[in-house]
C-alpha cells in the first residue's frame, strides 16, 4: 500500500479505534479495560526481530542486552522519568561500528553516481538497472538474518543506512514497502518453514514483496477490511477474493502479505469475522495489478491496486494464527516506523547544504544572503530540529537494539510524527532561501518536497498516531491513577489523600512543581539549566496527564475530546525529543566528541522552545475549551460542515445603498 | 627482459605448497621455463588518500594539508587495479589476489574495501601517522619488491599515481628495483601464453606491447570501471585476513630523502577587467606582454 496509511499501528487497538471512530463504543468501557489489551510484551512489534538479528550479527560474542524496562513514554505518563534513557545508548561494539561505517561508503557513492532522482520522477519509474544495483549492494535484505542469506542489520544500522537511501525518495520507499512491511511479517512471526522458503530469495531481491492491507472502504480503521479469505472443504487451500489499493511496488511484486478475513466458529457455534494473515505468491494464480497510479511524490516507486480472484493459497502460508492477522499487521507497521527520523534527517542535512551553498553565493542588497538574520534563523533552527530527529531516531533504535523485549511503539509513533513534519517544513523552508530558484524543476528542491508529503500521511496518518500516542499512554496511566482520580473526583470521602495531592496540586496550579528527579544529575553540567526544564515540563505533563483523566474519565477517547488527546500527545513528542538531544548533546560533550559545544547549543535552544511549547499546551489544558478557542473552533466547523462551504458572506455582499 | 634464474627457481617448490593444480600446470606447460601457470599471484597496492570529493586545504603551518576530520578513501586508480586484478581472477587467470597498503592504522579500511571487492587478503605495513606524509614512492617500491619476495607474487599491479602527491613513480621503481619488465598506464590487459599483452594509451593514439611474467603493471583511468562493493560482501570481507607489519620488519629504511619546505594554496586568479573596444583590448594584452 502506498504504505499502510492506515493503520496504527499499534499493539493497542481494535477496541481502542472503536472508541475513536464512529462506530460503536460498547466496550470502551474504562481505561483499565483498554491496558488489557495492550502490553503483552509479545506484541511489542520488533523485539522477535531484533533478537534474531543480533544474534547473527558478526561478532562471536553473545551481545549482553539491558533488561527489560518499562516503556518510557508509557511511564512518562504517570510522571515517571526513566533515567536510563539520558545515557545514550551505544549498541554497536567496534566490530559492527567498522562494518557499519565500510558499508556506507558504498552505498553513498552509488546513490550519488548511479541514482538520477530527476530521471526517476519524471519518468516515474526506477530503471531496471538502478533496481539490479542496489539489490546487488544488498539492500533488498538488510533486517534478514545472514542464515538466510541477509544481512542481519539491526534496527541502529538499519537507521544509519536509510539515512542514504532517502536521498531518493521513491526508491527509500520501494525498499521499505519490500523490507519493512512487505516481508516483515515474515520475520516477525514466519515459521522456520516459511522462512527458508522465502527469505532467501527476498533478501538477494529476486523477488520483491508488498503489504497488502489498504482497501477502498478501510483506510485507517485496518479491522475493517472487506476482502475474505475462504476455506476449502478439505481445509488444505483458501481462497482469497477481493481487491486492495495503494499497494507499493504491487505491480511486480513476487510476494505479497495479504490480510484478508475469516471466519471463525466460536466453541458456541457462533460465527465470527477475524483477520488473517497469509502469504500470497503472484504464481499462485488469480492476482491482477491494476495501471500505477499517478502521484505527487514518490513518482518512482510503483503504488497500484492489487486484485485476487478465487487466489488458492495453501493453508501452510497463513502468517500467524488464523484470525491473529490484526496484530500481526500492527506488529509489522509498529517495528518499521522509527527509521523514518532517521531518513528525514538525513534528506533534510542534504538539502541544507544545498541551500546554504546558494546563500554563501547570492548576494541582495550588496549582501550574502548568509548574513541576512531571517535566512541564518531558519538555518539555526533547521539544525536543531534535524538534531532532534537524529537524536530520536538513534535513541529510539538504540532501546530497540539494546534492550530485552522492548517496547518502543509509543516512541517510534513520536519519531514519525515529529520527523515527517520536519521534513516537509524545513524541506519548505530550504526551497524558500533559494526563493524563484527553489521553485524550479532544474533545483531538486520541489521534488523533495513533494517526496516529503507522503510522510504525513502513510504508515499512519499524523493524526491518527497522535490518538495513538495520546491514548496508549493514557491507558497505561489511566489503569494506575483510577484510583487517584476517583478520589480527586470524590474530594468528601478522601480528606487525608486530598490534602497531601492539594499540596502537590497547589504548587502546580502555581505553575511551580516541586523538582525532585534530579535529571540534571545525569547529564553534563553544562546543560543544567536545561535538563530543569526537562524536569519542569514533566511535572507538567504528569499534572496534564491526571487533569485530562479527572476531566474527561472514560471518555477521554471520543471523538470530541481529540484536542485535549493530542495536547498529550505534542507534549511527549516535545518531551522525548528534549530528552533525545539532552541526552544525546551531554555524551557528546562527555566524550569529547568535534563540535560538542555546538551540540549543547542545539540541545540547549531546542530544549528551551519545546518547553515553552509544552508550557503553552498544559495552559489550554488549563484554562478549558472556551478560553483556548477549542469550542469556537468547533462550532465554527459545525456551522462550515452544516453548510457544506465556507459561511461568511462575501467581502463585497451588502445589505444597504 | 630475461628474468633472473634464481628468483624462479624456488617456483615450483612453493607451488607444491600452494595446491596440486599450480604444480601440474607449471610441469605440463614446457614451452618455457619460465611460463607462468594460469595461476598468478597478484599484488595489489592499495593507497589511502583524501576522497577526491574533498576541497584540499592547506594547513596553517603550511607544510602539508589539513587531514584531520577529512574524508579518506581509496586511490581511485588503485581501485581500478584492484578491480583488474579481482577480474583475473575471475578469468581464473590469478589464483589469489592480496592487496597491499602502506599507511596509518585506518589504511585497513582501504584494505578492507579491496577485500569487499574481491581481494582474497590484505597485508598493512603500518607507518606511524607522523611520518604518512614523508612516506615516499621509492619507500614504497622497496616495500612492493619485498613482499613480492616474500609472497612469490607473479604480477604486481599499482593505480598509475595517487591523486594526492600525483607522483606516478611507484610501479616504475618498482619494477627497477625487481628487475622486471613494467607496462605503465595499462588500459586494456589481456593474458596471452606466459605473456601480458598491454594496450596503453599514449598521444594520438594506442600502443599495444607485450611483456613477459612476472611484470609490474600501472592502471590508467579506462582500464575498467570498478565495482561497487557490496554489503554481502563487505560482511564476508570481515574475514578475510589481513596481516599486519612495519617496514623496519621487512627491512625497509623510511627516512625521508626530501624536505618539504612550503606548501602553497593555488593562487586565486585575479579578476578581469571590461574594455572598451578591440582596440584597448589589443594595446592591453601587448602591455601586458601576452602578445
Amino acid at each position: 500500500m502506498l504504505l499502510p496509511c492506515r493503520l496504527l499501528s499499534s499493539v493497542a487497538p481494535q477496541r481502542l479505534w472503536v472508541g475513536l471512530g464512529s462506530r460503536v463504543t460498547g466496550s470502551v468501557n474504562s481505561l483499565t479495560s483498554f491496558r488489557a489489551i495492550n502490553t503483552s510484551p509479545k506484541d511489542a512489534s520488533t523485539p522477535a526481530v531484533q533478537h534474531a538479528e543480533e544474534e547473527n550479527t558478526s561478532t562471536e560474542a553473545a551481545k549482553l542486552k539491558k533488561p527489560k524496562r518499562a516503556p518510557f513514554i508509557k511511564n512518562l505518563f504517570l510522571g515517571r522519568f526513566d533515567k536510563s534513557v539520558l545515557e545514550f545508548p551505544e549498541v554497536l561494539d567496534q566490530d559492527q561500528h567498522e562494518l557499519l561505517h565500510e558499508m556506507v561508503v558504498p552505498i553513498e557513492r552509488y546513490f550519488l553516481e548511479q541514482v538520477d532522482g530527476p530521471k526517476i520522477d519524471r519518468d516515474a519509474k526506477i530503471p531496471e538497472e538502478t533496481l539490479q544495483g542496489l539489490k546487488e549492494l544488498g539492500l533488498f535484505g538488510q533486517q534478514i538474518p545472514q542464515e538466510y542469506g541477509g544481512l542481519g542489520l539491526g534496527a541502529t544500522e538499519y537507521a544509519r543506512i536509510a539515512e542514504i537511501t532517502s536521498l531518493d525518495g521513491s526508491i527509500a520507499v520501494t525498499l521499505a514497502a519490500h523490507q519493512a512491511i512487505g516481508l516483515k511479517g515474515i520475520l516477525i512471526c514466519g515459521t522456520d518453514a516459511q522462512k527458508e522458503k522465502y527469505l532467501p530469495q527476498l533478501a538477494c531481491g529476486d523477488w520483491t514483496a508488498a503489504f497488502c492491507l489498504t482497501e477502498p472502504s478501510s483506510g485507517s480503521d485496518a479491522a475493517s477490511i472487506q476482502t475474505r479469505a475462504t476455506l476449502s472443504d478439505d481445509g488444505k487451500t483458501w481462497l482469497i477474493n477481493g481487491s486492495k489499493i495503494w499497494i507499493s511496488n504491487g505491480g511486480f511484486a513476487d510476494l505479497m502479505t495479504v490480510f484478508a478475513k475469516t471466519t471463525k466458529i466460536l466453541p458456541s457455534g457462533e460465527k465470527k469475522d477475524k483477520v488473517t494473515a497469509f502469504i500470497v505468491e503472484r504464481s499462485f494464480g488469480g492476482v491482477s495489478s491494476g495501471p500505477p497510479e499517478d502521484k505527487l511524490g514518490i513518482r518512482g516507486s510503483n503504488t497500484c491496486e492489487v486484485f485476487f480472484d478465487n487466489t488458492p493459497v495453501p493453508a501452510e502460508n497463513v502468517l500467524g494464527e488464523v484470525g491473529g492477522g490484526f496484530k500481526v499487521a500492527m506488529n509489522i507497521l509498529n517495528s518499521g516506523r522509527f527509521s523514518m527520523g532517521s531518513s528525514g534527517a538525513g534528506m533534510l542535512k542534504r538539502l541544507l547544504s544545498w541551500s546554504i551553498d546558494h546563500a554563501v553565493n547570492r548576494k541582495q542588497f550588496g549582501n550574502y544572503l548568509s548574513e541576512f538574520a531571517m535566512i541564518k534563523e531558519k538555518f539555526g533552527r533547521m539544525s536543531a530540529n534535524i538534531y532532534a530527529m537524529e537524536s530520536m531516531a538513534y535513541l529510539t533504535a538504540g532501546i530497540l537494539d539494546g534492550q530485552e523485549d522492548p517496547d518502543c511503539s509509543v516512541e517510534a509513533a513520536i519519531v514519525k510524527v515529529f520527523s515527517s513534519e520536519g521534513a516537509w517544513k524545513w524541506c519548505s523552508e530550504c526551497l524558500q532561501v533559494l526563493g524563484g530558484l527553489g521553485y524550479m524543476k532544474s533545483y531538486p528542491f520541489e521534488r523533495y518536497l513533494r517526496d516529503a508529503r507522503i510522510l504525513l500521511i502513510f504508515e499512519g496518518t499524523n493524526e491518527i498516531l497522535r490518538l495513538f500516542i495520546g491514548l496508549s499512554g493514557l491507558q497505561t496511566a489511566g489503569g494506575e491513577l483510577r484510583e487517584v482520580v476517583q478520589k480527586l473526583r470524590n474530594p468528601l470521602m478522601n480528606p487525608g489523600f486530598i490534602i497531601g495531592k492539594g499540596i502537590e496540586r497547589f504548587r502546580q496550579q502555581k505553575d511551580n512543581p516541586k523538582l525532585d528527579l534530579d535529571i540534571a544529575g545525569h547529564l553534563h553540567p553544562t546543560l543544567q539549566p536545561s535538563a530543569q526544564l526537562l524536569e519542569y515540563c514533566v511535572k507538567r505533563f504528569q499534572y496534564s496527564v491526571e487533569m485530562v483523566l479527572a476531566k474527561h474519565g472514560q471518555a477521554v477517547a471520543a471523538p470530541k475530546n481529540q484536542l485535549d488527546v493530542a495536547r498529550l500527545a505534542d507534549c511527549a513528542i516535545d518531551l522525548y525529543a528534549m530528552t533525545a538531544v539532552l541526552s544525546r548533546a551531554s555524551r557528546a560533550y562527555c566524550i569529547g566528541l568535534k563540535n560538542a559545544a555546538h551540540e549543547i547549543q542545539l540541545a540547549s535552544v531546542f530544549s528551551a522552545e519545546a518547553a515553552e511549547r509544552i508550557k503553552t499546551r498544559v495552559r489550554d489544558l488549563e484554562i478549558g475549551p472556551v478560553q483556548n478557542h477549542d469550542d469556537l473552533y468547533s462550532r465554527i466547523a459545525d456551522a462550515v460542515v452544516e453548510n457544506k462551504g465556507y459561511v461568511a458572506e462575501h467581502p463585497l455582499t451588502r445589505t444597504f445603498w | 627482459m630475461k628474468l633472473k634464474p634464481e628468483v624462479r627457481q624456488d617456483r615450483p617448490s612453493t607451488r607444491r605448497v600452494q595446491g596440486i593444480r599450480g604444480r601440474v600446470q607449471l610441469f605440463s606447460i614446457k614451452s618455457s621455463p619460465f611460463t607462468i601457470t594460469m595461476s598468478l599471484r597478484v599484488l595489489v597496492g592499495v593507497k589511502r588518500v583524501i576522497d577526491y570529493a574533498v576541497k584540499i586545504r592547506v594547513r596553517p603551518d603550511k607544510l602539508g594539508v589539513v587531514t584531520d576530520g577529512v574524508k579518506h578513501s581509496m586511490n581511485p586508480f588503485d581501485e581500478i587495479a584492484i578491480e583488474e586484478a579481482v577480474r583475473l581472477k575471475e578469468k581464473k587467470i590469478a589464483k589469489e589476489v592480496v592487496a597491499i597498503s602502506c599507511g596509518p592504522t585506518q589504511a585497513q579500511e582501504t584494505i578492507r574495501t579491496a577485500l569487499a571487492m574481491g581481494a582474497d587478503r590484505g597485508i598493512h605495513v603500518e607507518i606511524p601517522a607522523k611520518e604518512v606524509e614523508k612516506l615516499e614512492p621509492l619507500h614504497v617500491a622497496k616495500i612492493m619488491a619485498k613482499l613480492v619476495e616474500q609472497e612469490k607474487a607473479d604480477l604486481v599491479v599499482l593505480g598509475k599515481q595517487a591523486i594526492d602527491d600525483d607522483s606516478n613513480a611507484t610501479a616504475q621503481m618498482t619494477a627497477a628495483l625487481l628487475d622486471w619488465p613494467q607496462a605503465t598506464f595499462a588500459s586494456k590487459i589481456e593474458k596471452t601464453d606466459g605473456e601480458l599483452q598491454v594496450t596503453r594509451e599514449v598521444d594520438g593514439g594506442l600502443e599495444i606491447i607485450k611483456v613477459k611474467l612476472p611484470a609490474v603493471v600501472s592502471a590508467d583511468l579506462r582500464l575498467n570501471e570498478p565495482r561497487y562493493a557490496t554489503l554481502p560482501n563487505i560482511m564476508k570481507a570481515k574475514k578475510k585476513k589481513i596481516a599486519k607489519m612495519k617496514a623496519a620488519d621487512l627491512g625497509v629504511d623510511t627516512s625521508p630523502h626530501f624536505e618539504v619546505l612550503d606548501v602553497a594554496d593555488p593562487p586565486v586568479r585575479e579578476a578581469g577587467i571590461k574594455v572598451e573596444d578591440v582596440d584597448t583590448l589589443v594595446t592591453k594584452l601587448k602591455d601586458a606582454g601576452r602578445i
